[in-house]
C-alpha cells in the first residue's frame, strides 16, 4: 500500500517510524530540508520537498497512485487544503488529517464530512482524554482499553516496598489472589516478555492485563490506596489543556489552570467558566509551597517543555501528590526518564500516530490482519487484536503445546464475548478476538506471525 | 564507526564477488584451461573462507549506521573487493606481478578499462570474462546489486540510503520509489535489459558470442576492457556503430530510462543534462568529423570513427575503433576536454559529470553577476528546480578536491620518465575511468611501462573516481578509524 505522509515533525516522524516498519511504501513530504533528509537517513521512505498542498508537490510525491494520505504539518489550515488537492487528483484516495485547533472542534464533524475526508485526529484532545481516564480512574500508571473496553492492560510500578518486589510471577496469583497475567516487563528500557521463573524487582514497570473488575481488586490486594482526586491543578494553558478542563469540569472536578502568559490566561478564562486560571511560572516553587498540596490533588505537567514537566513532576512528587501525569513530547529518551519518578507518562504524538496506524491496519483489512494495534512499554511492545478464522492454525490447541516466535504472548482469548485470562490449559477458537503481545522488534501483522 | 556493520557487509560482498567468478571459472573448466579453472576455484575459496570468517567475527553488530558509516563502508567494501578480485589473476600466473593484477581489477570494477596487458588475446577466455565481469559489476555498484538482493540489516532502516549516496556518482542522489529494495531493482532490472539488447544486436552482427557478452558487459558498465588487442577496431563497421549507440545509452542517467517506463516522456525531454549530454557529443562529432577527414577513406568511416571516439570518451568507456593518437591537435585536445566532463550524473560512466559541469557553470555565472550588482540575490536551478545551497557548496569542494588530485597525481605519476602528455593523460584518464590517454598510453598501448608507484597511484585514482573521491579520501582521515 503506498501511503504520502505530508508534514515531518513530531506526529509525522511517529508515523514514518511506524507504517515504513510495517512495510508500506512511505512517501514524505515537508518544505524543511533538513528534516526531510534525517527522515529519509533514518527509515526507507522516499523525500519530496516543497509546500503540500500545491498539486505540483503531490504530484510528484505520487499522489495519483496513492492509498492513504496523511497530513500531519502544524498548520490545520494546510492539512486541509492538502487534502482536499489530493482528492482532486485521486478521487479514490483516503485521507487524514490533524486539526488542533480548538477553535475548530465544533466543526469537526461537518469538515470531515464536506470534505470527504476519512478520518480526522486530534492529538491534543486524543491526550486529554487520555489524560482524564486516568485521573478518574486512578491507581495505575496507565490503562489501555481492548475489544471494547472489555480487557484492558494496565501499567504498575514496583516499588520498594511493594508486594511484588521480589516476587516471581509464578506466586503471583496465590500472593495477590487475582487473575492477572503479566504481559511485559520494561526493565532498564527494555522490554521483557517474561516467563513464570521471572522475578520482579525494584525499578520494574509491569504491564498486566486482567478484566477491570480483577484490576480493581488488584489494586486492593496490593495495597494501593486511591484517593478519590477532588482537584486538577494542570500546568501550562495549551490546547489540552483546555480540553482536559472541559472534560474534567463535566466530571465536577476542580480545575486550576497555570499558565505563564497573561494573555493566553485572558483567553482560557473566556472559554473555561468554572475553572480558576492562575497567571504565574510553574516552575516557581513557591507557588507550590502557597498551594498546599494534597495527596487528594493531581499534577498534570503539560507545559511546552519537556524539561520543566519533568522538574515539576519530581518536585511535586516530593510534595506527597500521589497522581502525577506527565507530558512529553519526545519518548525517544524514555530508558532514561525511566529511572525517574514521573507518574504517568503521556506522548500525545504516539497516542495519535497510534489511531492513524489503527486505520490504515483497518484499510489493509486482510484475512487474519489485526483489528487494533496498541503500543505499550514506550512503544517498546505492542498489544495487537486480531480475530481468528477458520484458517487460523492451532485452533482448539492447548496454549502449552503451541510453539509461538519469541517474546509474542498471547494476552487474552474474548471468547463468545466472555473474556478469558488465558493460562496453559486455554484454546481459542474461530470465531474469537485474540489479544497478542509482542515485543515490537518482532513486526508482526497477522495472527499467522505470532507461531513459531 | 560501526565497524561491525560495515564488516558484515563487506562479507555479503565479498560472497556476490565470488559468486560472479563462477561463469569465469566454469568457462575454463569447459574450455580444457584446467589451471586457470584451479586458480578460480582457490581464490573462490579464499574469498570465502575470509567472507565467512568476517561474518562471523561481525555477529551482534549494533544498530547505529551514519553517513561517515556509509562513506567507510564503500571505499573499504571496493578496496576489499579489488584486493580479492585480483586473485584469479595472480593465482593463474596469466598477469605474473600481484600489483599488475590489483591494477588490471580495480581498472575492472571501476569501469575505467586501462589495461597493463600487451597481449589481451593470450588470455584464457575464463580470464578475459572476468575481467569483463568486473566492469558490469563495478558500473551499477556491487552494493546497489546487494540492495536489490538482501535486507543488509533485517530492518527497515534509512540507513541504506548512505550507501546508495556513497556509490552512486552524481551531486544530488535520490530514490526512484519508497523502497530502496524496489529501486535497486529497477536500477537493475533497466541496466540487465539494456546489457541484454546490446548482446542481441551484437550478436546480430556476427559477433562471436564469447565476444558479444564480454562486449556487451564492457559497454554497460562503460569499462572499456576488450577481448581483441585492437579493441573494437577489427569488427564490422555495424558493430561498432552499434557498440557507440550503446556507449551513449549506458552514459544517460538511469532514472530517464526509469521515467520513460512511466510514461513521463515530457520530464525527460525536459532534462537539462541530457540537452547537453547530446549538446555536447553532437558539437564534438561535427568538429571531429571536420577535422579529421582527410585521414579516412569515406565520409561514412569518418563519421562513424569519429561518433566512436566521442562516444567512447563522453560516456568514459574507453573503446577505440582507430588510433586517435595519430590524429591533428584539436581533435585530440577536445577528446582529452571530454575526458574531464564524463557522463551523465546516475549513469554507469565515470568522470566529472555532465550535471556537475552544468551546476559548476550556473555557480560561476551567479558569481559574475554579484560581481557585477552585488545586492543581486540570485537561485541556481537544475530543470527549473532551485538546486539546495548544500548541494553547491558540495560541488564547488568536489571540483577543488578533483583537481588538487589530478595535480598531486600527476607530480607522482612524472616519477617515470614519460613525456608530459603522457603523465597528465594517465592520471586524467584513471581519474575518469576512461583508460586509454595519448601518446605513451595511447589506444594501442598500455599502462605496463609504469613503476609500481605510479600504478598505486593510479588505482587510487581510479577507485576514487569511481566513487567520486569522498569515499576513498575518507580513509586516509584519522578520525574514520576511531571505534566511537
Amino acid at each position: 500500500m503506498k501511503i504520502i505522509v505530508a508534514g515531518y515533525g513530531k506526529v509525522g516522524s511517529a508515523l514514518t517510524r511506524q507504517l515504513s516498519a510495517e512495510g508500506y511504501d512511505l512517501t514524505i513530504i515537508d518544505s524543511n530540508r533538513k528534516m526531510l533528509e534525517s527522515g529519509q537517513e533514518l527509515y526507507d521512505v522516499l523525500g519530496v520537498y516543497g509546500n503540500c498542498a500545491t498539486m505540483d508537490v503531490l504530484s510528484e510525491a505520487g499522489v495519483k497512485n496513492a492509498d492513504l494520505l496523511i497530513a500531519a504539518t502544524n498548520a490545520d489550515e494546510v492539512n486541509l487544503l492538502c487534502c482536499l488537492t489530493a482528492h482532486k487528483l485521486n478521487k479514490n484516495i483516503h485521507t487524514i488529517a490533524r486539526i488542533r485547533n480548538p477553535e475548530y472542534s465544533e466543526q469537526i464533524v461537518m469538515m470531515r464530512d464536506s470534505l470527504g475526508l476519512s478520518l480526522l485526529v486530534n492529538p491534543e484532545k486524543q491526550a486529554a482524554q487520555e489524560i482524564e481516564r486516568l485521573i478518574r480512574y486512578p491507581g495505575f500508571q496507565k490503562r489501555e482499553r481492548f475489544a471494547h473496553g472489555r480487557v484492558e492492560i494496565a501499567e504498575l510500578r514496583v516499588s520498594a516496598d511493594s508486594p511484588l518486589n521480589e516476587l516471581p510471577l509464578s506466586q503471583l496469583e496465590s500472593e495477590t489472589k487475582c487473575h492477572c497475567l503479566v504481559c511485559t516487563v520494561l526493565r532498564n528500557g527494555e522490554a521483557i516478555t517474561p516467563r513464570g521463573s521471572f522475578v520482579l524487582k525494584e525499578g520494574d514497570r509491569v504491564f498486566l492485563t486482567a478484566t477491570t473488575n480483577e484490576l480493581a481488586r488488584l489494586l486492593k490486594s496490593l495495597g494501593i490506596v486511591t484517593h478519590k482526586v477532588k482537584r486538577v491543578i494542570i500546568c501550562g494553558g495549551g490546547g489540552s489543556a483546555y480540553y482536559l478542563a472541559q472534560m474534567l469540569d463535566k466530571a465536577n472536578i476542580d480545575v486550576q489552570i497555570i499558565e505563564r502568559s497573561a494573555e493566553k490566561c485572558v483567553h482560557l478564562a473566556e472559554l473555561l467558566p468554572n475553572a480558576s486560571i492562575v497567571n504565574a511560572d510553574a516552575s516557581d516553587m513557591t507557588l507550590w509551597e502557597s498551594e498546599r498540596l494534597t495527596a487528594d490533588d493531581a499534577i498534570v505537567a503539560m507545559t511546552g517543555l519537556d524539561e520543566l514537566n519533568i522538574i515539576i513532576s519530581i518536585y511535586v512528587q516530593s510534595c506527597g501528590v500521589n497522581q502525577i501525569i506527565t507530558k512529553l513530547s519526545r519518548t525517544e529518551s524514555s530508558a532514561v526518564l525511566d529511572r525517574l519518578a514521573l507518574g504517568s507518562v503521556i506522548c500525545p504524538k504516539d497516542l495519535c500516530s497510534n489511531t492513524i496506524v489503527g486505520y490504515v491496519r483497518g484499510m489493509k483489512n486482510q484475512t487474519g490482519a489485526s483489528i487494533a494495534v496498541h503500543r505499550i512499554a514506550d512503544g517498546k511492545a505492542e498489544a495487537t487484536e486480531f480475530h481468528v478464522s477458520k484458517d487460523t492454525p492451532n485452533c482448539g490447541v492447548p496454549l502449552r503445546d503451541i510453539k509461538l516466535k519469541k517474546n509474542v504472548l498471547i494476552a487474552s482469548i474474548l471468547h463468545l464475548s466472555q473474556c478469558l485470562i488465558p493460562n496453559g490449559d486455554s484454546r481459542f477458537y474461530p470465531g474469537d478476538t485474540v489479544i497478542v503481545v509482542s515485543n515490537s522488534d518482532s513486526a508482526i501483522s497477522s495472527l499467522n506471525d505470532i507461531f513459531e | 564507526m560501526n565497524f561491525r556493520m560495515i564488516g558484515r557487509i563487506i562479507s555479503f560482498i565479498l560472497i556476490v564477488e565470488a559468486i560472479f567468478m563462477l561463469p569465469g571459472m566454469l568457462l575454463c573448466a569447459f574450455g580444457g584451461q584446467s589451471w586457470s579453472a584451479i586458480s578460480f576455484l582457490i581464490s573462490i575459496a579464499i574469498i570465502l573462507a575470509f567472507a565467512t570468517g568476517l561474518w562471523l567475527i561481525t555477529r551482534k553488530a549494533p544498530k547505529g549506521f551514519f553517513s561517515r558509516d556509509g562513506l567507510v563502508c564503500v571505499g573499504l567494501s571496493w578496496i576489499t573487493m579489488s584486493v580479492f578480485g585480483a586473485l584469479p589473476f595472480y593465482i593463474s600466473h596469466e598477469i605474473p606481478s600481484y600489483i599488475d593484477s590489483l591494477f588490471e581489477i580495480a581498472s575492472g570494477f571501476s569501469t575505467t578499462g586501462a589495461s597493463i596487458l600487451n597481449d589481451v588475446e593470450s588470455l584464457s577466455k575464463g580470464i578475459l570474462l572476468w575481467r569483463s565481469t568486473s566492469h558490469w559489476l563495478g558500473g551499477m555498484g556491487v552494493l546497489v546489486f546487494l540492495l536489490a538482493l538482501v535486507p543488509i540489516s533485517g530492518r527497515n532502516d534509512g540507513f541504506t540510503m548512505h550507501l546508495l549516496r556513497a556509490e552512486s556518482p552524481g551531486p544530488d542522489v535520490g530514490k526512484l520509489v519508497p523502497r530502496m529494495k524496489q529501486t535497486a531493482i529497477i536500477l537493475y532490472g533497466l541496466y540487465i535489459l539494456l546489457t541484454v539488447l546490446d548482446f542481441i544486436f551484437l550478436v546480430i552482427g556476427k559477433m562471436p558470442v564469447f565476444d558479444a557478452v564480454c562486449i556487451a558487459i564492457g559497454t554497460a558498465g562503460t569499462g572499456g576492457f576488450g577481448v581483441l588487442n585492437t579493441s573494437i577496431g577489427s569488427y564490422s563497421p555495424y558493430i561498432q556503430t552499434v557498440c557507440t549507440v550503446f556507449m551513449f545509452l549506458f552514459g544517460v542517467n538511469f532514472t530517464c530510462y526509469y521515467l520513460l517506463f512511466c510514461g513521463k516522456i515530457k520530464n525527460v525531454l525536459k532534462d537539462e543534462e541530457l540537452h547537453w549530454y547530446l549538446g555536447i557529443a553532437f558539437v564534438c562529432i561535427t568538429v571531429i568529423t571536420i577535422s579529421v577527414r582527410h585521414l579516412y577513406p569515406t565520409f561514412g568511416d569518418t563519421l562513424r570513427h569519429s561518433a566512436f571516439q566521442v562516444g567512447s570518451l563522453l560516456s568514459s568507456t574507453g573503446f577505440s575503433t582507430t588510433d586517435f593518437d595519430i590524429w591533428p591537435a584539436l581533435p585530440k585536445a577536445i577528446l582529452f576536454s571530454l575526458m574531464f566532463i564524463g557522463a551523465s550524473a546516475g549513469s554507469t560512466g565515470g568522470g566529472f559529470k555532465v550535471g556537475r559541469a552544468l551546476m559548476a557553470a550556473k555557480i560561476m555565472r551567479r558569481n559574475v553577476r554579484q560581481i557585477l550588482y552585488p545586492q543581486r540575490v540570485e537561485v541556481v536551478r537544475m530543470n527549473g528546480r532551485v538546486v539546495d545551497e548544500n548541494v553547491l557548496r558540495n560541488t564547488n569542494a568536489y571540483l577543488c578536491t578533483y583537481i588538487i588530485i589530478i595535480i598531486v597525481s600527476f607530480l607522482v605519476v612524472s616519477l617515470d620518465d614519460f613525456t608530459t602528455a603522457t603523465n597528465l593523460t594517465a592520471v586524467v584518464s584513471c581519474f575518469n575511468n576512461m583508460g586509454p590517454g595519448l601518446e605513451g598510453i595511447g589506444p594501442t598501448l598500455n599502462y605496463s611501462g609504469y613503476s609500481v608507484l605510479s600504478k598505486i597511484v593510479l588505482i587510487f585514482d581510479m577507485l576514487a573516481g569511481r566513487l567520486e573521491i569522498f569515499p576513498i579520501l575518507v580513509l586516509f582521515s584519522r578520525s574514520a578509524w576511531k571505534r566511537r
